[in-house]
């Protein structure tokens, strides 16, 4: 882990209507931590994530992702920037093959257009190997490399999962927003998905991680930071976060 | 289908047999249905057209799954542009010009020189097609614009409007100023020349283009030149499929929202969907009008719109194989029909009780409803070889969970 | 000013047969999310019934007073129009219902063809003189005409509207019918059965289609197959305008739409010094169709229609 700051977030406050979704939150990520967000169910988790890459326009909050200013205003430009985003309903791209995901995830890092499509010269042809072998050694990284050419909606839930992964990590991001990775899964499949994420934070990326299994958040995780009802009612390491009466009477004390 | 097969990437000896096999035949056809008369050959003419059409079409429906229904617009934008610029049109708008203000008038008639205002502007065959492609293109782009944001059947129905507008002005900017001639058209529209040759035959030679000492019906000339088109339509939007772009289009067909979030900017790439597509279309509108000799708004209602649509949806939308047999089935088959099923009502009941226009329609008609409630996929849809029951499925996630 | 009134008089008599379609369209979206591409031709298939019914009348019991063979036409109208949308949801969209959002549509369009080609070899492929019931003396308002018969369209139409709002408002059928639309699963929590309000809803739009298309069979003189295309497509951009799946806004989108519709088509060519005249009429549902969906998406009643995230 470096010192290197990847994401600092701070005084974000997002309103629907009548409902203050989120409340001046904040949070700051260093160079290849895992870092967890949690909370009860409504509590502005997918809201936060969806507000840093840019599908929600926040009412206020300043972004900054490895030491440069970037604006959440559309999705496309905050993957450009570096961040790369999973869905907590998974959003693959059904009718294509995995490979063919992932190659997609590639999309931002490359460039040919209608000409090298039409035309296929050297330069084309060569970024489209370089696409294809990219794509296989990240759906080999997640572990689902046999599938490359299976039709994503086919694979199983888990893999699917995997897929989405490999899709975000193709990007080549400064970090990875997974939401809710674990949701489905029964404990064989966490336990494939807790190594992933081992071997991807041993790769040196940075993970932002929402999740619910709070055993897994506190075996896996650098720090935490817990939302209720869109305020940030806890933020450290598990440890302290385990023994926070806050978070224990959010958890204990509401419907759940 | 079993024996035909396209599939370069995983059986690339059996695919390019078969597309040699079938390029052989397709050159033969003419000679072989000009035995029976002109008018079977000027049917595949046309069909190779609307197969251009469909082809066009399906990038912006089949690929990006934009539902396109005025598309038939960059159609009319290639045919009335030959219409101004390869025939005298261009004289008659330029003495509406006079007559509306003789200022700006005799300005322009000075700018032109008295040869155009005498005889209009011709333009020949390789200044056309690009021109063509480029103006429905641009075209594309600008009508594409404001659906961007909307949903599917909005998107359908804006898109909708915008062709019906555009058949509107083609039937009405005739006054003041003498743009498209109106209902009635523009006529006398040169025939294509390559290498000087006009593929109408020379005056007096009865349809007959003489290519060195070899004679062939005009017909069979365009033939061959549509048949060229279509090949090379059929090249590009190939490549274009399995491309950067084509994954960036279907990502956006399928998930939006996800493909935004892998940094694609999926506004520009809809409208890069919307000007290829409707490049198509404007080279097969310059060929029509060329081919025709003359261009009126009745061709490009949103009925043909529908058409063209029914073509990419019968025969597999975003299949290129598929949407070729959707076009040649719909195109071709309804005269087809007319030739055989008017003789044989007559013989049967002794007159006719469906008229051909109306068994083109029912087939339209048939054709979109049956295979969206019966094959969604179209007839000939992309072979999914990954697709196994879910009995095989389970017994491979067996399989690979162990190993 | 006498042209004023006189368009305004025209716009609202056009409006209101608009207003009549757009409910039908506005109905379905509202219960089913689905732009109902063949209603327009619902509206044809009313008139043709009714042209055949007045054909049969005269035949077989002339001389009735014109009201009542108009009554009677549009009595007669409805349940086959009923009848042909109950059909087409049953065979075609029932189907789809889970589908991917353009396979309905694409069927819609392939009905719409259907029903003008059956229509095309049932009553021919030109153009059928409807018989002019009404006493043709205008009446005179302002210094503008207007007609027996347009007089009889803007009363029938204001009595299919106020019946459809207290069908809508203070029966059980409509009160399920806007549970359904705000929520069908837990409207059917709630005891509704789904399936037959959507085929009620498809039943009432059916009816006045019916009226609507009568009328404008008797307003114009004249009726063929294809005449319901246009009208229908107008008549959803007025839905849009007054708000998709709300039913006060089909009204209001309708009539606002018939007189921009009848302004226009009187002041265009002023407005433009020459250049455009009056036949581009048509043009104007589309561009307000355009500038709604890009400005104001959710019309004048305000409701949801674009993407949510």
């Amino acid at each position: 882990m470096s010192d290197q700051v990847i994401l600092n977030i701070a005084g974000v406050n997002k309103r629907f209507g009548g409902l203050q979704a989120l409340t001046d939150v904040g949070i700051r990520i260093m160079q290849g931590q895992i870092y967890g967000l949690i909370g009860p169910n409504g509590a502005g988790k997918t809201t936060f994530f969806n507000v840093i890459t840019g599908l929600y326009q926040p009412d206020s909050g300043t972004f900054e992702l490895a030491g440069k200013a970037y604006s959440p205003s559309a999705p496309h430009d905050v993957a450009r920037a570096g961040i790369a985003r999973t869905f907590q309903n998974i959003r693959l791209f059904g009718e294509m093959s995995a490979l063919e995901n992932v190659m997609v995830g590639r999309h931002v890092r490359t460039r040919q257009g209608v000409l090298g499509a039409i035309l296929r010269h050297k330069a084309a042809r060569e970024e489209e190997r370089a696409i294809r072998v990219r794509a296989q050694e990240l759906l080999d990284f997640v572990g689902i490399g046999q599938f490359a050419n299976r039709t994503a909606k086919f694979l199983s839930y888990g893999d699917q999962r995997r897929l989405e992964i490999a899709r975000a990590l193709a990007t080549d991001p400064q970090l990875l927003a997974l939401d809710e990775p674990a949701a489905g899964m029964n404990a064989t499949e966490k336990l494939g998905l807790r190594e992933l994420l081992v071997k991807i934070k041993a790769q040196g990326k940075t993970v932002l991680l929402i999740e619910h299994d709070v055993k897994l958040m506190m075996g896996l995780c650098d720090r935490i930071t817990v939302l209720e009802y869109g305020k940030q009612i806890a933020e450290g390491v598990p440890a302290e976060i385990q023994k926070n009466q806050a978070v224990i009477d959010a958890y204990l004390g509401g419907a759940h | 289908m079993a024996l035909l097969t396209f599939d370069t990437q995983h059986k690339p000896r059996q695919a390019y047999t078969s597309m040699a096999l079938l390029l052989v035949l397709l050159l033969i056809f003419p000679f072989f249905a000009a035995q029976f008369g002109n008018s079977w050959v000027r049917i595949i003419d046309i069909a190779l057209l609307y197969i251009m059409l469909a082809l066009g079409l399906n990038i912006v429906v089949g690929f990006a799954g934009l539902l396109d229904l005025g598309y038939i617009a960059f159609f009319a934008v290639g045919a009335y542009l030959v219409g101004l610029f390869s025939s005298p049109q261009f004289a008659a708008l330029l003495e509406s010009v006079i007559y509306y203000s003789p200022a700006i008038g005799e300005a322009l008639v000075a700018f032109f020189g008295p040869e155009i205002q005498q005889n209009g502007i011709h333009l020949s065959l390789w200044a056309i097609v690009p021109l063509a492609a480029l103006s429905a293109a641009l075209c594309g782009a600008l009508l594409g614009a404001p659906t961007l944001k909307l949903r599917g059947d909005y998107l359908a129905i804006v898109t909708l409007g915008f062709g019906e507008i555009i058949r509107i002005f083609m039937n009405n900017l005739n006054d003041p100023i003498n743009f498209t001639n109106g209902p009635q058209g523009i006529n006398m529209i040169d025939p294509i020349r390559i290498f000087g040759v006009s593929l109408a035959g020379e005056a007096g030679s009865n349809a007959t283009v003489l290519v060195g000492s070899y004679a062939m019906p005009s017909v069979n000339a365009y033939y061959f030149l549509f048949l060229a088109l279509v090949i090379a339509s059929i090249f590009i939007t190939g490549r274009l499929q399995h491309s950067r772009l084509g994954r960036a289009w279907v990502a956006i067909r399928e998930d939006e929202i996800a493909a935004k979030a892998m940094g694609i900017n999926t506004r520009n790439v809809k409208l890069l969907a919307f000007a290829m597509g409707a490049s198509f279309g404007g080279v097969a509108g310059a060929m029509f009008g060329a081919f025709q000799g003359f261009v009126s708004p009745e061709s490009f209602s949103l009925t043909e719109s529908i058409a063209v649509l029914a073509m990419v949806v019968l025969g597999g939308i975003g299949h290129i194989p598929g949407v070729v047999l959707g076009g040649v089935l719909l195109a071709a088959l309804p005269e087809v029909l007319r030739h055989v099923v008017d003789p044989a009502q007559q013989a049967l009941f002794g007159k006719v009780i469906i008229e051909a226009e109306v068994l083109r329609q029912l087939l339209y008609g048939l054709a979109l409803v049956l295979i969206m409630l019966v094959r969604p996929a179209g007839l000939w849809p992309s072979p999914n070889k990954e697709e196994r029951p879910n009995a095989a499925l389970a017994r491979d996630d067996e399989e690979a969970s162990t190993t | 000013m006498e042209t004023f009134i006189q368009q305004l008089l025209n716009g609202l008599v056009l409006g209101s047969m608009y207003a009549l379609v757009a409910l039908g369209y506005t109905m379905v979206y509202g219960v089913l999310n689905l732009i109902n591409f063949a209603h327009g031709d619902v509206l044809m298939i009313g008139a043709m019934i009714g042209l055949t019914i007045l054909q049969l009348l005269e035949a077989y019991v002339p001389g009735l007073p014109g009201y009542v063979q108009l009554a009677l036409a549009i009595l007669g109208a409805i349940p086959v129009t009923m009848l042909v949308n109950i059909l087409i949801e049953r065979i075609a969209y029932r189907r789809l219902r889970n589908a991917p959002r353009l396979a309905p549509l694409i069927t819609a369009i392939g009905i719409s063809i259907l029903l003008q080609t059956f229509a095309m070899m049932i009553w021919g492929r030109s153009p059928l003189p409807f018989p002019q019931l009404l006493s043709s003396e205008p009446i005179m308002i302002g210094g503008a005409m207007i007609s027996q018969t347009q007089v009889l369209l803007l009363v029938l139409a204001a009595l299919a509207m106020g019946g459809l709002v207290l069908l809508v408002e203070r029966t059980k059928m409509g009160r399920a019918m806007r549970a359904v639309a705000e929520n069908p699963r837990v409207a059917g929590l709630m005891g509704v059965d789904s399936n037959r309000v959507i085929v009620a809803t498809f039943a009432i739009g059916a009816a006045l289609a019916a009226v609507a298309g009568v009328m404008w069979g008797a307003n114009y003189a004249s009726i063929t197959f294809t005449m319901g295309v246009l009208p229908g497509l107008k008549a959803f951009c007025a839905a849009v305008l007054g708000g998709i799946g709300n039913i006060y806004g089909a009204m209001i989108g309708g009539l606002v739409l018939g007189i921009i519709e009848a302004l226009g088509a009187g002041y265009i060519g002023d407005l433009t010094g020459g250049f455009l005249g009056s036949h581009y009429q048509d043009i104007f549902a589309f561009v307000v169709l355009i500038l709604v969906l890009t400005l104001r998406p959710s019309g004048i009643m305000g409701e949801r229609v674009a993407d949510r995230a």
